[in-house]
């Protein structure tokens, strides 16, 4: 295994744990305000200190943690589940009017700038996690149709997918049994890295007041919360933008690595 | 070498230029722009923070610290009954388009501001007007309907400024008033600049020039005060940062007060806030100190009803409503709502409402009452709270002068329906005597903090923050201004 999978694996385990672990327990309930604690800085009983409401941080990064994965990884569900099957029956149907409609209206959401069309959902519908998950849900769509079109189109010319079809399975048991298995490992890459984009877009929708709403815990938020106070207190917007980079990173790094640990044909140079 | 002295000679020469700039000319921040520029017809209170006593008079005026001083009236007559006021004006005036400013213009101004059709936004500020009628080019009189003790006060709004009939079609775009600034450019979204008008009837103002600037966002607004980009910021939107421009040798703060009542407003009219029990329990839930410390950082005194703390006819009524969780779920308990209730909490932009609504609604939850917190655009907030009505609590800051007459009308947005409040303000509106409008307003302030109409949270602070060398600002918004009259780089 490479060093890229470990430190993003730990990385990415590390940021879940935290987040798993928020279910269970926190140093301080962030629903609790101290005015007269706010703006500690880490150190004693807050380790990462206290913002502007005297929130404990630590506890506000686990929350946030929470929000960030639970936005980003429904989100990416719903791009994957609807997304590779509009690209294996695209790809089963290659060629055709279907192939064409499926392949066109992926283009029409692709050329909408993604963060636009986030923002135009939540100010239509209202800020709230669930139109933050649905914006960025839509936005994988395309990503993973046009994967998966396109890794399957080659499949369809081997020669075990002709013994398949020969031996008298439809299309769609095909791409379920034989096209979907042999490209897993491609949606298992692209799934790390689009969700380590998710994190990053629900992040940027919660800086602008358009994700998670208070009291529920955001990193974006916590981000935009403590932009006035860089000069007096960094600490209370250096934390979550750490959280945030750590994160990205750790995923991008897994995602790079899973890439080189599941491809088969580096796999040959590699033993 | 050759090079290095023309270099130096011009930059000897661009820093001479920038240093004599700098003695007349004045840059200012604020921090949302007009949306036009006619003070008579727009409610934004930015039109009268960039126009008020610059471009515009009335025949009053406030000054810094909200006294009614003489405007374009050099003296008055007010007749025995209190129904005729004489005003003598100023001679000599003229408009920034050369016109003269006589009688004509004064009755012109108020029949247009009261008349049937217009769009003033303070339109009762004129209701009491019978009469205007024009004595001689310099003396004009009004005649009231009845008795008016707030008639001079009224008149020193922005609403009431004297506007030439000539500039009206072009007044939204191209203000010309009496003022001793005239408007120069206005480019959206960017500036507005003010040239000294050298025909002015009063005494000339220090500054040449002036440039406004729009800046709402606080990490901006910090970024352009301390790049030194702009000279004064009145109404500085970030309190947190303030001490770090007081520990700066090259700014001062000034920290005054405003006329704005910030209330956390209930919808009278909607369950469970039309039931008094409820209402009163909200304001027990509420820890003032913990929103003024954690939303303002330490900036606002508390308040106990709908009045400026700093009126010589103020109540303190704090005690109505002081922070007592415990008795706070007994009401609810009383009230049928042991189990406490949801319920939405609106808020517009400015950080009190922001961070302020966060604190409350940690506060609520301790007594059983969960809110769902909607932050709203300042034009979202005017259509779904303010107009519709659609809202179960929502916090702002009322900051027009003595405005306890809002709850009068029983459509104002929190919806508060109250005859017997409707009978003392009729009855203030008709006494002039000065003890007897103290009682009146007395009760007035008593009555509303005994309904438990809103929950009064504290009065807005306002800090200025200017370069230490600028003196003549004011210090407090009695009204929204930036009177720059008497401002001077201290030279």
């Amino acid at each position: 295994m490479s060093r890229n999978l470990i430190i993003g694996a730990g990385l990415t385990a590390f940021f879940t744990g935290l987040a798993a672990l928020s279910f269970l327990w926190t140093p301080y309930n962030i629903e609790v305000l101290d005015i007269p604690n706010r703006l500690l800085t880490p150190g004693g009983a807050h380790v990462l200190g206290t913002d502007h409401f005297g929130r404990d941080i630590l506890s506000m990064v686990m929350m946030g943690a929470r929000t960030s994965i639970a936005v980003a990884l429904v989100a990416v569900g719903i791009g994957m589940g609807l997304g590779v099957p509009l690209g294996l029956w695209a790809a089963a149907r290659r060629g055709s009017l279907l192939d064409d409609l499926i392949m066109r209206g992926n283009d029409l959401v692709f050329a909408f700038p993604s963060l636009v069309i986030a923002i135009l959902i939540t100010a239509v519908f209202g800020p709230s996690a669930i139109n933050a998950i649905i914006a960025i849900g839509i936005f994988n769509i395309p990503v993973f149709a046009r994967l998966t079109r396109g890794a399957a189109l080659p499949l369809w010319e081997r020669d075990f997918i002709l013994a398949a079809r020969v031996s008298g399975k439809g299309a769609a048991r095909i791409s379920v049994e034989h096209i979907l298995p042999n490209i897993a490992n491609l949606m298992i890459v692209q799934g790390t890295i689009q969700f380590s984009l998710g994190i990053l877009a629900e992040a940027a929708l919660s800086y602008i007041g358009l994700g998670a709403q208070p009291p529920t815990a955001s990193w974006g938020r916590m981000l935009a919360d403590a932009q006035t106070l860089v000069s007096i207190a960094p600490h209370v917007a250096l934390i979550p933008g750490f959280a945030i980079l750590l994160t990205v990173l750790g995923l991008n790094l897994l995602g790079d690595g899973l890439r080189d640990w599941l491809d088969p044909r580096l796999r040959v140079v590699r033993t | 070498m050759h090079h290095f002295k023309r270099l130096a000679a011009s930059t000897a020469v661009v820093l001479c230029a920038s240093g004599a700039l700098a003695q007349d000319s004045i840059t200012v921040a604020i921090q949302l722009e007009p949306p036009n520029l006619d003070p008579t017809s727009g409610a934004a209170q930015a039109i009268d923070s960039v126009l008020y006593a610059n471009v515009f008079e009335g025949l009053t005026r406030f000054d810094a610290d909200g006294a009614i001083i003489r405007g374009l009236a050099q003296s008055w007559d007010i007749s025995e009954d209190g129904l005729t006021y004489t005003f003598n004006l100023a001679a000599g005036v003229t408009f920034h388009d050369g016109t003269t400013m006589d009688a004509e213009d004064v009755k012109f101004s108020l029949d247009r501001a009261r008349a049937e059709d217009s769009t003033n936004a303070q339109k009762a500020l004129f209701a009491d007007i019978a009469e205007v009628t024009v004595i001689d080019p310099l003396i004009v009189q009004v005649t009231l309907s009845q008795p008016n003790g707030m008639f001079l006060f009224n008149m020193a709004w922005g609403d009431a400024v004297i506007v030439a009939p000539e500039s009206i079609d072009t007044i939204a775009t191209n203000p010309v008033g009496t003022g001793p600034f005239t408007f120069a450019d206005w480019v959206q979204g960017d500036r507005l600049e003010l040239t000294r008008n050298e025909n002015y009837w009063g005494a000339a103002p220090a500054l040449e020039s002036a440039t406004f600037r729009f800046i709402s966002d606080p990490t901006a607004a910090f970024a352009a005060m301390m790049a030194e980009d702009v000279d004064v910021f009145v109404g500085f939107p970030a309190p947190e940062n303030l001490p770090q421009f007081e520990a700066d040798p090259r700014f001062q703060v000034l920290n005054g007060n405003t006329e704005g009542e910030t209330i956390l407003a209930m919808n009278n009219k909607v369950a469970p806030f039309d039931n008094p029990l409820v209402r009163r329990a909200v304001t027990h839930a509420i820890d003032r100190q913990a929103i003024i410390d954690g939303a303002m950082f330490g900036q606002g005194t508390p308040i106990g009803t709908h009045f400026a703390p700093h009126n010589p006819d103020y109540v303190d009524l704090l005690a109505n409503s002081q922070f007592d969780p415990a008795l706070s779920r007994s009401l609810l308990a009383e009230a049928g709502l042991a189990d406490g209730f949801t319920t939405t909490l609106k808020l517009p932009p400015p950080s009190y409402a922001r961070r302020g609504g966060e604190i409350i609604a940690s506060q609520l939850r301790e007594v059983g009452i969960e809110t769902e917190i909607t932050n709203l655009e300042w034009a979202q907030w005017i259509e779904e709270v303010f107009t519709n009505k659609d809202f179960g609590l929502s916090i702002v800051s009322h900051t027009e002068p003595m405005d306890i007459n809002i709850y009068a009308n029983p459509d104002y947005y929190f919806q508060y329906d109250n005859a017997d409040f409707r009978a003392v303000l009729d009855e203030l509106n008709a006494t002039t005597d000065p003890a007897g409008r103290s009682a009146l307003l007395a009760q007035a302030q008593t009555i509303i903090s005994e309904d438990y109409v809103n929950a009064y949270l504290f009065q807005l602070g306002v800090a200025t923050v200017a370069r230490a060398e600028i003196t003549g600002l004011w210090v407090n918004q009695p009204t929204a201004a930036v009177d720059l009259t008497g401002v001077s780089w201290g030279n």
